[in-house]
């Protein structure tokens, strides 16, 4: 059960990134995948990691949740969560706050379960391991999470194999897992790519209904504007280990400031009524094990692009509420 | 096949350029492949390299160690070690390589009939290999040459018999895997027929994967042979091979005469060590995956 | 029981290809008495009674979700695999009798291909791409030397892939690239009519973009029709003038492609539309409860959708709703299918329970 967390109060975050840089050591050389990502979550609030595959959302996930490959360095940057720096903490009371106050649920849920241990028995593991029940109530109480996550006759389900339930059904266990110790803190990492259209709006609806009855806080990585949109109320794009703009869901559709934001709206199927009338983003992702990346890594792709993008520092601007913007000449 | 039609003088200058890349990233496996390259040359010129005629015995001379005159010294009827190990290099890397390429061959193809076409192909082939399989393999072979005859053929025989399953079931585990990629759906798309599938399509995804396997098999193979000869159920004397050497010169080892049955043993384990160094050589040669 | 053929009208309004009452069914061994003989398994009904015309010029689009059979439906008319039942006549002939391992020898091997979803799987990892490309020309066009090599350049040059990269191997060659020459392989031998299996779907949406306007720029360039797979919505919205709704291998709705996203019939149409993630306020769900029905042995006398759908009555039990004309050229197989002039977004539906 979590405990009155610090992240109640508005002034106090639940959680905060500062200035979070991960290199990542390569036979190929190294990768600077994410450069200075900060930002702030609060109790029950949903935000959006958006970007293209390799801007570094899944990176910034896994550092959090502290599961980063055994090639990572993490160089500089605070994690701030309940008061504590998850990175400072070491592993041994990660393993204590993962599961119990962190949560994640990933985005292949077939391969993200154990295949060869039935599926109620994964989840009375998690509370057995965290939850402080006992092992004669664990299973009723794993029962209870499936009947939670609204999976049919649970009582039976809690029997079954992952092969034998559907992706969907499968993801609905995950967020079982994850929601079972009620978390303050649950990170999505493209939770719903791979499933049909219509199981993935009812697990989003889902994740959605259980995170506000308990409070939580939710990360939503996704590459999926159109979802990101449907479901948050702050949308931070990420471009290229960089996070270029956060703003609240409204604000960054009708008014977008950093230009690969217009870009990223502009190349939506959703609201274009013609294919012409959808623009594909010039250029492709730098390589970020570069020695010579330009300062602004969107700086190549970019219309606007001036010298100061490519030599100056790049410019983070965080206004008082909370909207940021990494761009020396926005929109 | 009009692949070089096609492909044109470009991807031979890449090839050679590619596998002088893979010899010279990796020392040991140059130094493998120069050994081999050095296997070769005696089994091609040896006759010719060897200093004195590996079946003049001269007992006067009988049982000396080595020195200038005779480098590995000489056996108990007077031949020089050394020529007679240069002159079986032809004969043991002949035995091998033969025995390698028949199983190979059949091996493979029997294996991708047995994993692509499944159902009943698949289940005769399984079942024949598996009762290969069932014997020790060596006690196989050994029975195969009691039964057929004391001669180099039937040794080759034996050899390509007994080491055919691991082909079969390597091709069909891969053929098996791959069948329904979606390359072999596009080559249908393109008219490809089922067999020029197999053969054109799929075969070369597997090639990689039992090049390894081929040199592995390929030290198998010699020590098969030697093994044979040594239990007297192979080669016959005079004739000059690896094992039949060692044989000849084990019973010397106690009366001090150490260097009749070591040199072969040497090179006979240099050949092995040198065909295992190649494989993954071999694989990083033939799979365009490797190239970056 | 097999839908009534549906007529088209292409732009040019010539019928390229017409299925009639194609059905898929594959035994399935009965886990619990394998020795059952294959007249007696249950079959499993991928594709069970589709009946649609593609015409000159036009592209159709099919959507729907994971096993509803589309899939199997797009490898029936490419024809790599042989219908149980039902015919499939392409430009005048009848190509669903010849078997599919004979039909690569056949005229009309060359004039329908196909696009894979995943360029990744559907390139041999062995060859280069001038290989890849030159394949089907070698054994459909019998090219070789310079003809060859100029038919694969022009092939190449028509899907924007650069000359060097001919001699690349798929894994030297990024996710667009890769989807660039799926597609140059495929009109190499200038088909008439291109399969499209979720061509974009493995690829970031900028490139998806790039490859949409592409495939859009070739249709009109080499006079293509398109059979466009798909189960994202908002592409099959953008690039097909008419799209098929499917659902347990049966089309449940077909018609123009704007008056079915505008005004979808079938309740089934009306789930999948409401699904689509949209920026902005949120919109009511239409959601399907439950899980779909098993395709084994459906029962032919039920609507497929019963059990998940608000609109059952007695009807949909008894009788399992043929594909009834809504509007002109929209066709939706519902007893209450919904009158298409109405729009039916507008009012908002509450969720069903229990979803």
């Amino acid at each position: 059960m979590s405990q009155p967390a610090p992240g109640d109060d508005c002034r106090h975050p639940l959680l905060r990134v500062e200035d979070l840089r991960v290199d990542f050591h390569t036979r190929s050389g190294t990768v600077r995948a994410l450069d200075g990502i900060g930002f702030e979550l609060q109790r029950g609030e949903i935000m959006a990691l958006v970007g293209e595959s390799g801007s570094g959302k899944s990176v910034t996930a896994y550092a959090i949740m502290g599961i980063l490959d055994a090639a990572a360095r993490i160089t500089s940057g605070r994690i701030q969560f309940g008061g504590r720096d998850l990175l400072t903490v070491g592993e041994k009371a990660m393993r204590s706050i993962r599961g119990r106050e962190l949560a994640i649920i990933f985005q292949n849920p077939r391969t993200a379960l154990n295949p060869i241990r039935p599926v109620g028995r994964q989840i009375a593991d998690i509370l057995l391991q965290h939850g402080g029940v006992t092992a004669a109530q664990a299973p009723r109480r794993a029962v209870d999470m499936l009947a939670k996550v609204r999976i049919p006759d649970p009582e039976r389900r809690a029997a079954a194999y992952p092969f034998e339930l559907s992706g969907g059904m499968c993801q609905r266990v995950m967020i079982a897992m994850a929601l079972a110790c009620e978390p303050a803190l649950l990170i999505a990492d493209e939770p719903s790519t791979g499933l049909d259209i219509t199981t993935q709006a009812v697990i989003m609806d889902l994740v959605v209904e259980l995170v506000a009855s308990h409070n939580m806080a939710t990360l939503l990585i996704t590459h999926d504007l159109a979802l990101a949109a449907e479901y948050c109320s702050r949308i931070a794009v990420m471009h290229a280990g960089h996070l270029v703009e956060l703003a609240p869901t409204p604000l960054l559709f009708t008014m977008p400031r950093h230009p690969y934001t217009a870009k990223l709206i502009a190349a939506m199927p959703g609201e274009a009524g013609r294919l012409d009338m959808l623009a594909a983003i010039p250029g492709a992702l730098p390589d970020l094990r570069r020695p010579d990346l330009p300062a602004c890594r969107y700086a190549e792709r970019c219309e606007r692009a001036a010298a100061d993008c490519r030599e100056a520092p790049l410019l983070r601007l965080t206004s008082a509420d909370g909207r940021q913007i990494a761009c020396r000449h926005p929109l | 096949m009009t692949i070089a039609a096609f492909a044109g003088i470009r991807r031979f200058d890449g090839t050679l350029r590619h596998i002088a890349y893979v010899l010279a990233e990796n020392p040991v496996t140059g130094f493998a492949f120069a050994m081999f390259s050095v296997f070769v040359l005696l089994a091609v010129f040896g006759p010719s390299l060897a200093p004195y005629d590996p079946l003049a015995s001269d007992t006067a001379q009988a049982l000396t160690g080595p020195s200038a005159a005779h480098w590995f010294g000489t056996d108990q009827l007077g031949r020089d070690i050394f020529s007679r190990v240069v002159v079986a290099t032809r004969l043991d890397l002949g035995i091998a390589v033969i025995a390698v390429a028949l199983a190979f061959t059949a091996g493979t193809l029997l294996g991708l009939a047995a994993g692509y076409c499944g159902g009943w192909a698949d289940r005769i082939i399984g079942r024949a290999v598996d009762t290969i399989m069932a014997f020790p393999l060596f006690v196989l072979a050994m029975g195969i040459v009691a039964a057929l005859g004391n001669s180099v053929a039937n040794i080759v025989y034996a050899t390509a018999i007994i080491n055919l399953p691991i082909y079969a079931r390597l091709a069909r585990a891969e053929a098996n895997v791959r069948r329904s990629a979606g390359f072999i759906e596009a080559a249908r798309l393109c008219g490809n027929g089922e067999t020029r599938i197999v053969l054109t399509q799929l075969l070369p995804n597997i090639l990689p994967l039992m090049m390894v396997q081929v040199s592995l098999t390929l030290g198998y193979a010699i020590l098969n042979a030697a093994g044979l000869s040594f239990i007297g159920l192979g080669v016959r004397p005079p004739t000059a091979e690896w094992g039949i050497m060692v044989a000849e010169g084990a019973s010397n080892i106690i009366s001090g005469e150490w260097w009749v049955a070591l040199f072969p043993g040497l090179v006979l384990m240099a050949a092995v060590f040198c065909f295992n160094l190649m494989g993954d050589g071999l694989r990083d040669i033939v799979d365009p995956l490797r190239r970056t | 029981m097999p839908a009534p053929a549906v007529t088209i009208a292409g732009p040019t309004g010539e019928t390229l290809l017409a299925a009639t009452g194609l059905r898929k069914l594959y035994p399935l061994a009965h886990a619990a008495a394998p020795w059952r003989r294959r007249g007696q398994r249950p079959l499993l009904h991928a594709v069970d009674g589709v009946s649609f015309a593609i015409g000159r010029g036009e592209t159709v689009g099919l959507v729907g979700e994971s096993g509803c059979g589309k899939s199997t439906l797009a490898r029936l008319v490419a024809r790599l695999i042989d219908p149980t039942d039902g015919s499939i006549r392409f430009d005048g002939a009848e190509i669903g009798a010849v078997p599919a391992p004979r039909f690569g020898r056949s005229k009309q091997r060359a004039a329908i291909q196909m696009v894979f979803q995943d360029a990744t799987d559907s390139l041999n990892p062995q060859f280069t791409a001038f290989r890849a490309i030159a394949d089907p020309l070698i054994r459909l066009r019998n090219l070789s030397g310079s003809a060859l090599r100029a038919r694969v350049e022009e092939a190449a040059r028509l899907t924007g892939l650069p000359l060097e990269l001919l001699s690349r191997f798929p894994h030297q060659l990024s996710g667009g690239q890769k989807a660039r020459v799926g597609i140059a392989r495929a009109i190499a031998v200038e088909p008439r009519l291109l399969v499209l299996d979720e061509p974009t779907s493995a690829l970031d949406v900028s490139v998806q973009i790039v490859i949409l306007k592409l495939l859009q720029e070739l249709k009109q360039r080499l006079d293509l029709s398109y059979l466009f797979v798909s189960h994202d919505l908002g592409v099959v919205r953008l690039l097909c003038d008419r799209v098929l709704v499917m659902y347990l291998g049966r089309i449940v709705e077909s018609g123009p492609a704007a008056q079915v996203f505008a005004a979808p019939a079938h309740p089934y149409t009306q789930a999948l539309l409401s699904a689509i993630p949209r920026p902005g306020a949120r919109r009511s769900r239409i959601a399907l409860e439950g899980e779909p029905r098993s395709p084994i042995d459906p029962d032919p006398t039920i609507c497929r959708l019963y059990g998940r759908c608000a609109r059952a009555t007695d009807l949909c039990r008894s009788v399992a709703p043929p594909l009834r004309r809504v509007a002109a050229g929209h066709h939706a197989a519902c007893h209450h299918a919904v009158d298409a002039t109405e729009t039916t977004q507008a009012a908002p539906r509450p969720l069903a329970v229990g979803s």
